[in-house]
């Protein structure tokens, strides 16, 4: 990706939930960039905190109780952090689209398929009614939808999860935008139709140079789209990489953990590990590295200080204190024989 | 859905005419006797046993009953014993003055009430959702009798600003030609009644107001808080629809089917149960109309009056229910 240009800047981005229970730290200063034209993945598991980061560059952060709290999110030579919501309304669905993970909920019930494909048209664009609706039809036939004259009168109801979600990814992409996140697309629906729109999202991604961040915990999905991959564990970007990379060659334990208990035949493991232990609660851990107490690679530091993200590779970083050159000489732990 | 509203009615049938039965015995059993009334307390025995024959009274009940059914299947409500006028000729000026002032309540009751609801989930927990549901629950505890004579003492007593009872300004009557005096001044071109008359329906039509108003705030506040939540919210969000649209577009139709069934029902006790605010506001509706019959033992005009507010109450209902699938294309009645 050296050499495109960064379509989004995220940096020490922290949203935190302001709850009766305490403040939850639900993204913990997270920086990463997007290039133009790229598929960046973020896998992690169940409340790491990928919801929340989308839901941040969205300047959708379910408010009160969440909200950012620090860093900034660079598009366009703006602060999306600092935006007015006036001017937000005009980059979501424009600039910065997205879709979410369930299909089913994620359209009104209520509106026929055609008008909520040209909503964001008809507030974007000065089409008129008639040419939104064509441009409408293009877009769900690109996204390979059959009789899509019928569809635009249908309901969500009468459309299968499959379709709902192709009509979301052709919502989301009906405006053209230059970045399209996707949270967990093919997680609610079963592995053919999860395959095809994966598919589809890469076709689309190709011809229509959008960046898409390509948010899943599931890392067999990364493997077939991304380019690209960053590791979330409570919070925090713990591995970040080329996808090649960090399959073959993993720094963090955490991501280690992570391919050992994913059940895919291209990693011949003789039986599934899961990771021992469980995520902690955001905010739960002050001091020290957040995954310590379930790394089979603990030391005394790993308690005693906050690790940062140590490059090990050009463009390859992990927050793991292994990969400190001070600790090279001390410790020679490796993660993986490659 | 033809088929199903056909098929409602006649589900409708047995029970209004388990309800005929009901009211049927119930004034009966009711001391008193029609003939008597009419005649005065000092009638000889055998002046009101000539009565009773001549009105039919002295038939045993079934068939006192079974006539009142075949009446009421040829479309006639009887005879009023006191008047001796159709009752369906009587009821209809009394009806159609419950109807125009529970249709304006409803109006107030459904701008204010579904407005404030809304506007509190929008805002949950801000001052402005405090008050509201503070009000709303003062609104539905308050006895109706106190805010009613309440408004008539600061409005139309002390203030002087507001008519305090009829429905009409007695110098200057209104020429009554579908009954519903707000259509009739306009029909006419007389906008000094029309005012007039909009001028009446105030009072009593607050006091009306105030108990739907706060049930139908205090649904839709839950109902849009439910839907607020939704997945299908966000994504209107996520493609830059303003706030307010979002709200009133996309929630608002997925909240409104629960409100819209409160609406239903409270319009059909509206309908039917204002004869206390008929009372203080001496609104002549049909509450007033029923209740006097019943004091004169009118037996046709208690029995045809109960019928016919009992039905309209039902057709509400149904009306309702048929409005869930216009709102709702999953709604489908076969
Ligand atoms: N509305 C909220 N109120 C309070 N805390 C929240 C809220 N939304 C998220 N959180 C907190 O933020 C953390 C991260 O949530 P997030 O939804 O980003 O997880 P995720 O990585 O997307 O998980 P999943 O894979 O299950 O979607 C959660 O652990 C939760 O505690
Ligand atoms: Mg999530």
């Amino acid at each position: 990706m050296v050499g495109k240009p960064k379509v989004l800047s995220v940096n020490g981005l922290r949203t935190s939930f302001f709850t009766d229970g305490g403040i939850v730290p639900a993204v913990d200063g997270i920086s990463f960039d997007l290039y133009e034209g790229e598929i960046l993945g973020i896998v992690g598991e169940s409340g790491c905190g990928k919801s929340v980061t989308s839901l941040s560059i969205m300047g959708l952060v379910p408010s009160p109780p969440g909200k950012i709290t620090g860093g900034e999110i660079l598009y366009g030579g703006r602060d999306l952090t600092k935006l007015k919501e006036r001017e937000m309304r005009k980059v979501r669905g424009n600039d910065i689209a997205m879709i979410f993970q369930e299909p089913m909920t994620s359209l009104n019930p209520l509106f026929t398929i055609g008008s909520q494909m040209t909503e964001a048209l008809l507030i974007h664009t000065n089409l008129g009614k008639r040419k939104a609706r064509r441009r409408a039809a293009e877009m769900l036939k690109l996204v390979g939808l059959p009789r899509v004259e019928e569809i635009m009168d249908e309901y969500p109801h009468q459309l299968s999860g499959g379709m709902r979600q192709r009509v979301m990814i052709a919502m989301a992409l009906v405006c053209e935008p230059n970045i399209l996140i996707a949270d967990e697309p093919t997680t609610a629906l079963d592995v053919t139709i999860q395959a095809q729109i994966l598919k589809l999202m890469k076709k689309l991604n190709e011809r229509l140079d959008t960046a898409v961040l390509l948010i899943t915990h599931d890392l067999g999905v990364v493997a077939e789209t991304c380019g690209r991959v960053i590791v979330m564990y409570a919070g925090q970007i713990v591995e970040e990489g080329p996808v090649t990379e960090i399959f073959r060659n993993p720094q963090h334990p955490y991501t280690e953990g992570l391919l050992k208990s994913v059940p895919d035949m291209r990693f011949k493991q003789e039986r599934l590990e899961p990771i021992p232990g469980n995520v902690p609660r955001p905010g739960a851990i002050r001091h020290g590295c957040r995954f310590a107490a379930r790394c089979p690679y603990r030391f005394d530091r790993c308690t005693a200080e906050d690790p940062e993200l140590y490059g090990t590779q050009p463009g390859h970083f992990a927050r793991c204190f292994l990969r400190d050159k001070k600790e090279e000489t001390a410790h020679d732990e490796t993660l993986v024989e490659s | 859905m033809l088929q199903y509203i056909g098929k409602r009615l006649l589900q409708l049938i047995p029970v209004l005419l388990g309800m005929t039965f009901i009211v049927f015995m119930i004034i009966r059993a009711i001391p008193g006797n029609p003939a008597q009334v009419i005649l005065g307390q000092q009638a000889s025995k055998e002046a009101v046993a000539a009565l009773e024959a001549k009105l039919g009274l002295d038939q045993p009940w079934y068939t006192q009953y079974f006539e009142f059914l075949m009446n009421i299947f040829r479309g006639d409500l009887g005879e009023s014993l006191r008047t001796r006028s159709p009752v369906a000729d009587e009821l209809w000026p009394y009806l159609a003055a419950t109807i125009e002032l529970a249709v304006f309540a409803m109006i107030i009751a459904v701008i204010i009430g579904v407005n404030a609801g809304i506007i509190s989930a929008w805002f949950q927990n801000s001052w402005f959702d405090y008050t509201a549901m503070i009000l709303a629950l003062i609104g539905v505890s308050v006895p109706i009798f106190w805010l009613g004579l309440m408004g008539q003492w600061v409005f139309g007593i002390e203030m002087d600003l507001l008519p305090t009872t009829g429905r009409e300004d007695v110098r200057n009557p209104v020429h009554a030609i579908t009954g519903l005096y707000v259509i009739d001044t306009l029909i006419q071109g007389r906008f000094d009644q029309f005012g007039q008359v909009l001028r009446h329906l105030i009072l009593p039509g607050i006091a009306l107001a105030t108990i739907p108003m706060a049930i139908i705030a205090r649904m839709t506040r839950s109902s849009m808080l439910e839907v607020m939540r939704s997945d299908f919210v966000r994504t209107a969000r996520s493609k830059g629809q303003k706030m307010f649209l979002v709200v009133y577009k996309h929630a608002l139709k997925n909240a409104i089917i629960p409100v819209l069934t409160v609406i239903g029902l409270q319009m059909g006790i509206l309908l039917g149960g204002a004869i206390l605010t008929e009372t203080i506001f001496g609104w002549p509706g049909i509450g007033r109309y029923i209740y006097d019959a019943i004091g004169f033992r009118d037996y046709p005009v208690v029995q045809s009056g109960i019928l016919v507010v009992a039905f309209i109450f039902v057709m509400i209902n149904l009306l309702v229910d048929v409005l869930y699938s216009v709102v709702d294309p999953r709604i489908k009645y076969d």
